[in-house]
């Protein structure tokens, strides 16, 4: 019996305990930051819940990108789903799609009782993220672009004087590398999005029909006809046998190549950042994306990556409320400005860019504002506004397999593109098919 | 010789005993099991929200797809391999610790542990060790004249994942083949010895033989290993890269459910897979056990 009112007297106790916070309406939040920027992540969170006391927001880490996804997508399967999930750019079409699921995000403000201006973000961001009548569909949190990392030390040493700005000035530094002993002199990650996508933007170049799949489902693949691209990149397979390129794998897994000074410039993610700051033992620094002369002489703007937050049905208007007020104070300046300083990742509005100049950040951290000046070059066109293409990371791992193909030399850099595009263009006639 | 029979006195024991063993089957195989089937006759957006049923379409498909294909052939070539390496390696390495009098349970714990390593951990431990760049093997191959570098060259990933497939596999096939060994009469042995047999025909005549059971069981749960829990070792060291180098079929039936949300195909993939399994199992007990010796 003793036992029995002991626990009774703990559950009474916890009751007790908990009641205050069962006042308070809770916002679950999954996310796909792990390490620092987690902390950082839950930092924000308890800022937040300390400012008032009607909502809690409680983050969850779920995994990387995609098992966040996933499991968001199961637990709305199952009646179970959070309030907000974390979505990286590619799984953008998934969601856009999935009406019935998802609440867009200017519905979401509109609805709170709060001030919000939707104009307040960075226009190569929020375009991302919009209906072609520019609406807002999912909140920007963490978007980053490629940019390229150099060696100062090795670029240096081979006498070259210049950060390489065009693609000849690459091959032309890459000789001078070569000649002074460099084992590599450049590399990449994420090939589809540096090397295809981003590429394409740069150069204004269309990517697939229909605004690049903004403006309809019925979009179909062009980077196979672009001729500067295919000749770019059989140039760059070619020039593997001098050793001046080097294929490191997908995703980050070349990053090695870099910070041991195997590769003397790495066009990935500016998202980088705290790595490479943290491995590297030399001198290095971020410059934009090299330019094409053979197609224009000035860049147009870069796309980005990471991840928006996007707000799932099913809950009540009281806690749509709490993730109104929530998302109000993640797109505050001092917030956003402070995410961006640790991270790498781009400052999603405006202000957060001038306070992020007025603190001096980029006085003392030079170069940290390449992302945010690729992004902003010139305003976003149709073809430099970004992708929604349904089944796209699928089709990632397509054109991964068709560029390895050719790294390999078991393909041209031509049949490589018609196979991505061919392949491509069937995943997004299913995508069509099962949301129309 | 005539089966032990048993008899119960009450109709509904028997059933009763049986009844957990049923139970678990239905809930963890056959419930599952018809789910995957009635899911590869559908087409269905992530999240459920419009459902179609298109029959045998996502079957089309799939084998209309030259990858799929490719992909075949991909796994039974890398089955072959980890079952090879892991049974042969660990047949000697049983071999030699069956003869080790002084500090045998040393050797034994030290062969036994990387069973004890999880699949995604060890596949972390051999891209380590592999990475071109930083790898140390990668380093040695090179001092060696080989340029080692499985993000471009196919065939060095399909040795790395069959190498890190395999590695965790002989700890555990070690287990059952020193069991084997040991429950062989010393007499049998000896008394070949005597006959002056030397060790290499004592092992082909005698021991291989009488270890038959064990090399049958072995090689039906190493090609069952390969085929269905590889997918951690394949994500953590080449993503089924480079190309479809090492695009394993369960690999590709977790990619296009996990990171595609294509459940359609990969449901129609699962089930191609549970016919495979079952045939496979159905054709060695079938064939295969009534010639092992016993």
């Amino acid at each position: 019996m003793k036992s029995h009112t002991s626990i009774a007297a703990l559950a009474a106790s916890l009751a007790f305990a908990a009641s205050p916070v069962l006042a308070q309406t809770e916002i679950n939040f999954w996310h796909a930051m792990g390490g620092a920027l987690g902390e950082k992540v839950e930092e924000i969170a308890t800022d937040f819940n300390e400012m008032q006391d009607e909502f809690k927001v409680v983050p969850t880490y779920k995994g990387n990108y995609t098992e966040n996804m996933t499991a968001a997508i199961a637990a709305f399967r199952a009646g179970e789903q959070p309030h907000i999930v974390q979505v990286f750019e590619v799984g953008t079409a998934t969601m856009m799609a999935a009406q019935g699921a998802v609440k867009p995000v200017y519905g979401v403000m509109g609805n709170a009782d709060i001030d919000w201006d939707a104009d307040a973000y960075l226009p190569a961001v929020k375009s991302y993220y919009t209906t072609p009548e520019g609406q807002l569909l999912s909140l920007p949190f963490n978007s980053s672009t490629p940019v390229m990392w150099y060696n100062k030390d090795m670029l240096d040493a081979a006498g070259v004087e210049e950060v390489p700005q065009t693609w000849d000035d690459m091959f032309a530094a890459a000789e001078k590398l070569k000649a002074n002993g460099a084992d590599c002199a450049f590399s990449f990650g994420w090939q589809s999005w540096v090397m295809l996508e981003n590429y394409l933007a740069w150069h204004d170049e269309p990517i697939g029909t229909q605004q690049n799949g903004f403006a309809g489902l019925d979009t179909e693949f062009v980077f196979n006809e672009s001729t500067d691209l295919t000749e770019l990149l059989q140039r760059i397979a070619d020039s593997q046998a001098d050793g001046m390129f080097k294929y490191g794998g997908r995703r980050g897994d070349s990053l090695p190549l870099f910070t041991t000074g195997e590769c003397a410039m790495w066009m990935n993610s500016s998202a980088y950042y705290a790595g490479i700051s943290e491995q590297a033992e030399f001198e290095f620094g971020q410059a934009m994306l090299p330019v094409n002369t053979a197609v224009r002489d000035e860049a147009q703007n870069s796309i980005i990556g990471g991840a928006t937050l996007w707000v799932l049905e099913g809950h009540d208007d009281a806690e749509y409320q709490g993730v109104a007020e929530f998302f109000n104070y993640m797109s505050t300046p001092e917030v956003q400005a402070d995410w961006h300083q640790s991270s790498g990742y781009v400052p999603i509005t405006t202000a957060a860019y001038e306070l992020s100049k007025e603190q001096g950040f980029y006085d003392e951290n030079p170069g940290t504002d390449t992302a945010i000046k690729q992004l902003s070059l010139n305003e976003p066109t149709e073809n430099s506004r970004g992708i929604r293409f349904g089944n796209f990371v699928q089709i990632r791992d397509i054109i991964n397999e068709e560029l390895e193909a050719l790294w390999a030399g078991d393909q041209t850099a031509n049949e490589a593109l018609d196979n991505a595009a061919d392949r491509g263009n069937d995943l997004l006639r299913e995508f069509q098919d099962t949301n129309s | 010789m005539r089966a032990k029979r048993v008899t119960f006195r009450h109709r509904w024991l028997p059933y009763a005993l049986i009844a957990p063993q049923i139970l678990i089957t239905i809930v963890f195989f056959l419930w599952p099991a018809s789910q995957a089937i009635y899911q590869s006759l559908l087409r269905q957006d992530a999240f459920g929200l419009r459902t179609e049923f298109v029959g045998l379409k996502n079957f089309a498909r799939l084998f209309a797809d030259p990858l799929y294909l490719d992909s075949f052939i991909t796994t039974i070539l890398f089955s072959t391999l980890v079952t090879a390496l892991s049974m042969l390696t660990a047949l000697i390495l049983a071999v030699m610790a069956d003869r080790v009098l002084r500090g045998s349970l040393t050797y034994r714990t030290l062969l036994i542990w990387p069973y004890a390593v999880a699949p995604a951990v060890a596949g972390v431990l051999w891209w380590f060790l592999f990475n071109p760049t930083i790898g140390i093997i990668a380093y040695a191959l090179d001092g060696l004249g080989y340029d080692w570098n499985h993000y471009v060259s196919g065939s060095d990933a399909m040795a790395l994942i069959v190498i890190a497939a395999a590695w965790r596999q002989v700890s555990y096939n070690f287990l059952f083949f020193l069991a084997g060994l040991q429950a062989i009469p010393r007499s049998l042995t000896e008394a070949a010895a005597i006959d002056g047999a030397g060790p290499v025909k004592r092992f082909l005549t005698i021991q291989l033989p009488l270890l038959s059971p064990t090399v049958f069981f072995l090689l039906v749960v190493n090609l069952v290993y390969a085929f269905f829990e590889t997918f951690g070792v394949v994500h953590a060291t080449t993503s089924g890269g480079p190309g479809n180098a090492t695009n394993i079929l369960v690999y590709k039936v977790w990619r296009d459910a996990f990171e595609g949300l294509n459940l359609g195909s990969s449901a129609a993939q699962s089930v191609v897979l549970m016919v495979i399994v079952i045939a496979l199992t159905a054709i060695q007990f079938r064939y295969i056990e009534r010639r092992v010796e016993y």
